[in-house]
């Protein structure tokens, strides 16, 4: 039987772009917009671009995250992008302090330099290094290049579940996994054949 | 670390690709979705999509152009030209647009700016600026295409946007762009070192070295480039390799 993929709604940013990966990989995909979807399905992808506040607010207010958290207690495959990766975490201190879903332990910080001029946001392609093997990141260039579009960036608690750090002003982790839930900083659905390759891991090998 | 980037920008017209594009071996070179994918296959690091459509109630030819090319190509693509207000704004991002660019509009009316960055997030509003030196050595700010001079000088109005919370800058020196002399410099490289968002430079292209320039004089956080891209005078992976031997860091 096919997976049942849900791309989760929740009015932050476009979730066409990921859809149109998914379908140009010959993947159905549909959009959840409530929570009785997020229910039926065995594998979810959370995008999402903005603010970590903006984000969370949307997910009680469509009474998502809930469903989420069944979700990844229950061990489904989680795919959260960007935003959408910060958004697990326990708490970011985007325009404030704001808690979060809370699946890893960790937390959401700006990016800040002492001396070296660098533009936030980290805008543009930057390299993994891989510091953990994993099925996501099988057949890939040695160091792939992806895009990023950011100004914060996860701290997260254990580091033993980083899979990848890439270097702006100093190492972010930039891909983590904690059982079958996977956090990604950078835009898979942006990054071109690597991305693309990811995506195919993602939904294929984990 | 973070590469710097290379962007060829279409002009699009009534949905079709205008002042050519020499791909030999594309069928039909007005398609802006073969376009856009051939610039993937060479590895461009982004696309940007100029509507220069004189009539805007053609907007949905443009809607449809984009959508099918965000189906078809998984890169940053950027979106500019006659886009006036929010809903503008939102029509593009829906269709597929990852960024929108806008010139005229945003010093008519500013609160755009910081409108449409706190709804969809500064990361997808690009502001472009058309500048032009003066004989005292200053520049200004001009609309309408170059038409127009705005009382504002141009760094002043680099960091009003800044502040109203653009999240990168297009660059277009009107006195450089057509020429093929190389990118101005001078106002580049001011404007993105007084700057902490990203600064493209965009006008006068002619050569590799114009592109090294950009980067190491200009300081720019990407190169915006046509016709020599375009017309096959300059190929992606060409001055990606020229690049790296001057010892600058793109994308392989």
């Amino acid at each position: 039987m096919p997976m049942n993929i849900k791309i989760i709604d929740y009015d932050m940013g476009n979730v066409h772009s990921v859809q149109n990966a998914l379908t140009f990989l010959g993947y159905e995909s549909s959009l959840a917009v409530d929570a009785s979807s997020i229910h039926e399905a065995d594998c979810l992808i959370l995008p999402g671009v903005g603010a970590f506040e903006d984000g969370m607010v949307s997910l009680h207010k469509k009474k998502m995250i809930e469903p989420l958290k069944e979700a990844f207690v229950r061990g489904k495959k989680i795919l959260g992008i960007c935003l959408g990766m910060q958004l697990l975490l326990d708490k970011s201190y985007e325009m404030g302090e704001h808690v979060g879903l809370g699946f890893i332990k960790g937390e959401v910080t700006r990016f800040s330099f002492d001396s070296e001029g660098l533009k936030i946001p980290h805008m543009g392609w930057n390299s993994l290094d891989i510091s953990k093997k994993d099925p996501i990141f099988e057949n890939l260039p040695e160091t792939p290049y992806v895009y990023f579009v950011h100004s914060y960036h996860v701290k997260i608690t254990d580091e033993s579940l980083i899979l990848a750090t890439t270097h702006y002003g100093k190492p972010f982790c930039s891909a983590f996994k904690s059982g079958q839930t996977y956090g990604l900083q950078f835009h898979p659905e942006k990054s071109q054949e690597v991305g693309l390759k990811i995506l195919k891991n993602f939904l294929e090998n984990t | 670390m973070l590469a710097k980037r290379i962007i060829p920008c279409l002009d699009i017209q009534n949905g079709r690709v205008v002042k050519g594009v020499t791909f030999v071996d594309l069928c039909d070179v007005g398609d802006p979705v073969q376009v856009a994918q051939r610039y993937e296959e060479a590895k461009a690091d982004e696309l940007i999509f100029l509507d220069i459509t004189a009539s805007h109630e053609k907007r949905e030819i443009m809607r449809d152009v984009v959508k099918k090319t965000a189906e078809a190509v998984f890169m940053p693509l950027t979106v500019g030209g006659g886009i006036r207000n929010i809903s503008h704004i939102e029509d593009m991002l829906k269709s597929g647009a990852d960024k929108v660019s806008l010139n005229t509009v945003s010093l008519e009316n500013p609160s755009l700016i910081q409108e449409a960055s706190k709804r969809f997030g500064s990361q997808c509003i690009v502001v472009a600026m058309d500048v032009k030196r003066e004989p005292d050595g200053k520049y200004f700010v001009y609309t309408h295409g170059g038409r127009h001079r705005v009382n504002k000088e141009a760094l002043q109005w680099a960091k009003e946007v800044e502040a109203l919370g653009a999240g990168e800058i297009l660059l277009t020196s009107m006195d450089c762009d057509g020429t093929k002399n190389g990118y101005d410099l001078e106002i580049t490289s001011l404007i993105s070192s007084s700057l902490s968002i990203p600064v493209i430079a965009s006008g006068g292209v002619g050569s590799l070295e114009h592109l090294y320039e950009g980067f190491a004089k200009g300081k720019a956080d990407a190169v915006l480039a046509a016709s020599v891209f375009h017309f096959g005078k300059i190929s992606i992976p060409e001055a990606k390799s020229y690049l790296k031997e001057k010892g600058v860091l793109v994308r392989n």
